[in-house]
């Protein structure tokens, strides 16, 4: 078996053990309003967590993806309360805008050959402090368009299928196809492996990487729109952290934080075992809300030693057969 | 059998019964208030019986949205929230709604449409100011009383209520004047570092006959610069201020303050009592219920105020 699978094959095993635990405590757990809520609720987390994953297996971190929801949703907010824009206009400005600003990020950072981490950390404080250039309070967002936006298919039992969390799931397929099936996704494993290698083996770096760092900027835009459907207004202060929330769910999601190797569908998992955990410590009730970080801590902690013990295991396999 | 008997007449009794299980959303825990909010409403739940699921949202409205949906999957027979922010709930409220289960809000309100939620639970900052000083009307010394005024964080909503109540308390007493308002942040801190100031404009406080403060917090701040001063708090400069927090009651027994008007913390108990109320009779209450602002003096046994409240979380 490949030794690369195993981080997803533990994913999703966490995932239902989790779950069957849940269900034999609180039998109410395994209804498909708990289902739908998973999908909507985490809606936002899911799309932000497939752009953080490109991202990731390439190497890379994107640290400005929760400031780019805050302003995104203030962005929507403020446009449609002071111009007579109808919301797709709005939303296809934006995602130009947010596309846009990835793509400056790739760019200075394989142009000055500059670490990730610094340039999203200076795009974060650019897009929050941006979010409050336009408003410092909360923006109500009134219009009929989104009455549409927020339609849901009633699911037997009274769940909702709701639009945003539709096409979280759609975006999982397409972050699939993107990284496991295109020649993008084969360059985007290729830098996450090291990026000499990559040059060498004719992998045009600098492109890819404006591209990987757009495709990011893309999804978080994406992420603030339905960030925007499900609050029903644009905050300035909202979604602070969420960048590292992400970080997290691709970690538990099984992509190697180094780079190179992971799974688009085990962040999926990553984002609703995180969502898991929330709703059965709303179960229950008594459990303090921050017991959902010490778990995530846990998770996070149990997968990166997996994955150590993984590598090792490789190298041993491969010092033998030599 | 004999127990199986009596256990199902007890189950016969207990259907129609008022709520059992009530979710409650809490903001956080950013204040020592909203931390003697959340202990006061597990205490009061416990005295009903109950059964309270709380979930903390540390200061996110994507997580108190999802606790709402995970209440309503869960079937709960009611719902209490205190909202971060007023904006974004519709959906969330509509849900609850058609699930048919009434939403009470605590403290802080939402933009939603009324029929949204079952009522709303909180105080009435001006109302607070206003009984501030309707005591400075009645307990002033005679003749002309000059006041200090500490006021909150400027531009915030309760410094602005706080502020405009006290106004209204005084009117009509020509011999009482406000002459010198400032921000001191409702910190003792800014309280303490304003007041000097007040002093050293004031001739050394001998020109001051009393202070009003939009917290108690300024007002301890307050009390330490007037001692410091060497001037007799209390006594020389009578000092009313707001919210009744466990160390104000020290200060009133020591005989350092004279009075302070309480912004209780208990939000849940008119809360719980208007369910009750809806849920086994059907009374719809009003959608808004005014909490109490009660006023503490020194005759009103500062100690066991400070006992009943030096544990809440303060």
């Amino acid at each position: 078996m490949n030794s690369r699978v195993l981080p997803l094959y533990a994913t999703i095993a966490i995932f239902l053990v989790a779950y069957l635990i849940c269900y034999l405590q609180f039998p109410a757990m395994l209804s498909t309003r708990v289902i739908g809520n998973l999908l909507t609720d985490n809606a936002y987390l899911g799309l932000v967590g497939v752009g953080m994953t490109v991202v990731i297996l390439s190497g890379g971190i994107d640290l400005s993806v929760g400031s780019v929801i805050a302003f995104a949703g203030v962005f929507i907010a403020v446009m449609l309360r002071d111009t007579g824009l109808h919301p797709l206009a709005v939303f296809a400005l934006l995602l130009a805008v947010t596309s846009a600003f990835g793509a400056a990020m790739g760019g200075l950072i394989h142009g000055l050959a500059m670490p990730p981490f610094i340039v999203t950390l200076a795009g974060m404080f650019l897009a929050r402090g941006a979010s409050y250039m336009l408003t410092i309070e909360s923006v109500p967002i009134d219009h009929a368009f989104y009455d549409v936006l927020r339609s849901y298919y009633r699911m037997p039992g009274g769940g909702r299928l709701t639009l945003i969390g539709v096409t979280m799931l759609l975006a999982v397929v397409v972050g699939i196809i993107l990284a496991h099936r295109t020649r993008f996704g084969t360059a985007v494993f290729a830098i996450g492996g090291g990026a000499q290698t990559a040059r060498l083996m004719g992998v045009a770096v600098g492109r890819t990487t404006v591209l990987i760092y757009a495709f990011s900027g893309f999804m978080a835009g994406l992420s603030g729109i339905v960030f925007s459907i499900y609050t029903g207004s644009g905050y300035p202060l909202a979604t602070v952290g969420t960048e590292l929330t992400a970080i997290a769910t691709v970690v538990i999601g099984g992509t190697i934080l180094t780079g190179g190797s992971g799974y688009v569908f085990g962040t999926l998992v990553g984002v609703l075992t995180m969502g898991l955990i929330q709703t059965y410590i709303v179960f229950d009730g008594s459990l303090s809300s921050w017991w959902t970080k010490i778990v995530i801590g846990v998770l996070l902690l149990l997968f990166i030693l997996l994955q150590k013990g993984l590598l090792i295991l490789g190298q041993r396999q491969r010092s033998k057969m030599t | 059998m004999k127990e199986y008997v009596l256990g199902a007449a007890f189950a016969v009794l207990s259907t129609g019964a008022p709520a059992q299980t009530i979710g409650f959303s809490q903001i956080g825990s950013e204040s020592g208030w909203r931390a003697a909010e959340t202990t006061v409403t597990q205490q009061e739940a416990e005295k009903r019986g109950i059964d309270l699921r709380f979930s903390d949202a540390q200061q996110r409205q994507e997580n108190q949205i999802a606790a709402i949906r995970s209440y309503v999957a869960q079937g709960v027979d009611a719902i209490l929230l205190a909202p971060v922010v007023a904006t974004g709930w519709d959906s969330v409220l509509e849900e609850a709604k058609e699930a048919e289960i009434p939403v009470v809000l605590l403290d802080r309100r939402v933009d939603s449409s009324e029929d949204l939620y079952l009522t709303a639970v909180g105080s009435d900052l001006v109302h607070e100011g206003e009984v501030a000083g309707q005591w400075l009307v009645d307990n002033k010394p005679e003749g002309e009383c000059r006041v200090v005024e500490l006021q909150g964080t400027t531009g915030s909503s309760p410094a602005i209520d706080r502020a405009t109540g006290f106004r209204t308390g005084i009117e009509g007493s020509d011999d009482i004047e406000i002459v010198r308002s400032q921000t001191g942040d409702f910190t003792r801190s800014g309280g303490k570092e304003v007041m000097e100031s007040f002093l050293q404009a004031e001739g050394g406080g001998d020109n001051i006959c009393a202070l009003y403060a939009h917290n108690d917090d300024m007002a301890l701040g307050a009390i330490q610069a007037i001692k410091e001063a060497g001037i007799d708090p209390g006594d020389d400069i009578l000092i009313v201020s707001i919210d009744a927090v466990p160390d104000i009651f020290l200060a009133i027994a020591e005989g350092d303050a004279n009075a302070t008007v309480e912004l209780t913390p208990n939000m849940a108990g008119p809360a719980f009592d208007a369910l009750d109320a809806y849920l086994t009779d059907g009374v719809a209450p009003t959608k808004f219920i005014q909490t109490e602002s009660a006023l503490y003096t020194q005759g009103d046994d500062p100690m066991a105020e400070y006992e009943a409240r030096k544990d809440l979380g303060y």
